[in-house]
């Protein structure tokens, strides 16, 4: 039975990307074939985190539009074999994904791994709409801040319309992953708390994932960052959210939000 | 030294209704436009400067023939103000369909909504069902409304169990009532009913809009932050108080 998950946000630079291949990799460790799909045409990223962009020869758009086959442009990990990446195109642009030819190509996806995972662009534009077209299920990437939540919020309401699940009465379930989470900053009140976030998004929680220099470390280094260092804090939480989606339950490990004595008499004030 | 502070002209934002035949067609339409015809021959006049509404469900015609009925029908010297029940985009702007009964959770910029028949609409946003027959005078809605949402419901009051978030609006030709938290922007009253009131569980709202008198999110006292609210108007002001 396999799974399409779009992995998506509104707001940009929130760590879409780098949680696609976390969770993706994480997956792949828990033994199940995995693709991930990078969505975003023109500016894609995905291969740089896979560590793959030496290696792309034909993209996403080729096998829609038919210039290549499938097989042709699916590019397997050097570090676990079930799991591929489907790049997407440098030289086009979003427009150049046609919604019959990307049927298409998910068909064969579906049929062929466990998981597909899509990173969607930013924005609430076509691109992002192509991305959470056929998904089952969605991963909101949400950093504790008014901007990002509120973004999010106006991306569920997009999934509740815009998917092939939504127009077929049907419903996409969807995970929240609190990312680049700093606990410093929680504590001298600088961020959203985690409850408020929940309060405000009603969506249930997946994960929490540390705001930490591992995951640069990872991504300059052209790895996922549950492979690169999987026992760093970040790695950990991404495993674990990993494991929530194939219907474990994992403890909730949050980090949780410090309160010392002046930080308290600070967020008194602020408030 | 004085200051002169010019006061504020407040600016009303009014709704009006008036009343619009429905004319819904039955197959076979040429028999239907007979008897039409024999009707305007009888009572000639009948339909002047009444404005028309045209249902054509119940014949769900192709694009071709929906301009043949509507030529027809204007041709009678029917001033049609809007067609329903087919396709919006077939239609020529001014007959766009009317937002009707029931007016679901739309999206902005949302081409693909208005193709979608509003049973499909409501089930996907859980409203819930209005009894067949009677007129609809609330609408009751099970979900969170979502920024960038804008929940349009002329007809009467409007209840949330949810949230409405940060950016998301809720327009009610009646009262408006929310659950959860009031975090976006509420527009109670719009055809002309100054007895609308604004109910909600956990006030933080954007904006709030009784029969056009609006406040902004900076006019309120920050003591209502969070808390259980009632905004109505008493003699044209609109006053938010802390409601038990």
């Amino acid at each position: 039975m396999s799974k399409v998950i779009v992995v998506t946000s509104g707001k940009g630079g929130v760590g879409k990307t780098t949680s696609t291949a976390a969770l993706g990799a994480a997956l792949a460790l828990n033994g199940k074939s995995v693709v991930v799909v990078d969505f975003d045409v023109g500016l894609r990223n995905l291969d740089l985190i896979m560590g793959a962009e030496r290696r792309v020869v034909y993209d996403l758009i080729n096998v829609a539009t038919n210039q290549a086959k499938l097989h042709q442009a699916l590019i397997r990990d050097k570090r676990i074999e079930n799991l591929w990446l489907l790049p997407a195109s440098q030289t086009r642009d979003k427009d150049a994904l046609n919604e019959k030819g990307l049927a298409r190509v998910m068909k064969e996806l579906r049929a062929q791994f466990d998981f597909v995972i899509c990173d969607s662009p930013a924005g609430i534009e076509r691109g992002a709409i192509m991305a959470m077209r056929h998904a089952d299920e969605a991963v909101i990437v949400t950093n504790p801040e008014v901007s990002s939540v509120r973004d999010s919020d106006r991306i569920i309401g997009l999934l509740d319309s815009k998917t092939e699940q939504a127009e077929k009465g049907g419903h996409v379930e969807k995970h929240l992953l609190i990312t680049r989470f700093d606990q410093a900053r929680a504590g001298r009140g600088d961020m959203l708390k985690i409850d408020d976030v929940l309060d405000i998004l009603l969506v249930p929680l997946l994960g929490v994932i540390p705001e930490s220099e591992q995951v640069l470390r990872a991504s300059n280094l052209g790895q996922p960052v549950t492979l690169a260092n999987p026992l760093s804090a970040p790695a950990r939480a991404y495993s674990d959210a990993a494991r929530r989606l194939l219907g474990d339950s994992v403890a909730m490990n949050v980090p949780h939000e410090r309160y010392n004595l002046i930080s308290r008499i600070f967020a008194g004030r602020a408030a | 030294m004085s200051v002169i502070v010019p006061s504020r002209v407040s600016l009303r934002l009014l709704g009006r209704s008036y009343l619009a035949f429905v004319l819904a067609p039955e197959p076979p339409f040429s028999a239907w436009l007979a008897e039409l015809d024999s009707r305007l021959l009888r009572q000639a006049g009948f339909f002047t400067n009444r404005p028309v509404i045209l249902d054509l469900a119940a014949l769900s015609p192709s694009l071709a023939e929906t301009t043949e009925i509507t030529t027809a029908i204007e041709s009678r010297g029917l001033r049609l103000v809007a067609v329903e029940g087919v396709n919006g985009d077939w239609l020529p702007a001014r007959l766009a369909p009317l937002p009707g009964t029931p007016m679901p959770v739309g999206m902005f910029n949302s081409n693909d909504d208005k193709q979608r028949t509003p049973q499909a609409r409501q089930s996907r946003y859980g409203l819930a069902e209005p009894r067949a027959g009677g007129p609809v005078h609330s609408l009751l809605v099970e979900e969170p409304v979502r920024s960038g949402q804008s929940l349009v419901f002329p007809q009467g009051d409007v209840t949330v169990i949810g949230s409405v978030a940060s950016g998301s609006e809720v327009v009610a030709g009646g009262s408006i009532h929310v659950y959860g938290a009031l975090r976006g922007r509420a527009f109670a009253g719009t055809s002309g009913n100054a007895g609308a009131r604004i109910f909600c569980n956990r006030f933080d709202a954007e904006l709030l809009v009784i029969d056009g008198l609006y406040k902004t999110a900076d006019d309120f006292d920050p003591a209502l932050r969070g808390a259980q609210v009632q905004a109505r108007l008493e003699r044209d002001v609109l006053s938010v108080e802390v409601f038990h």
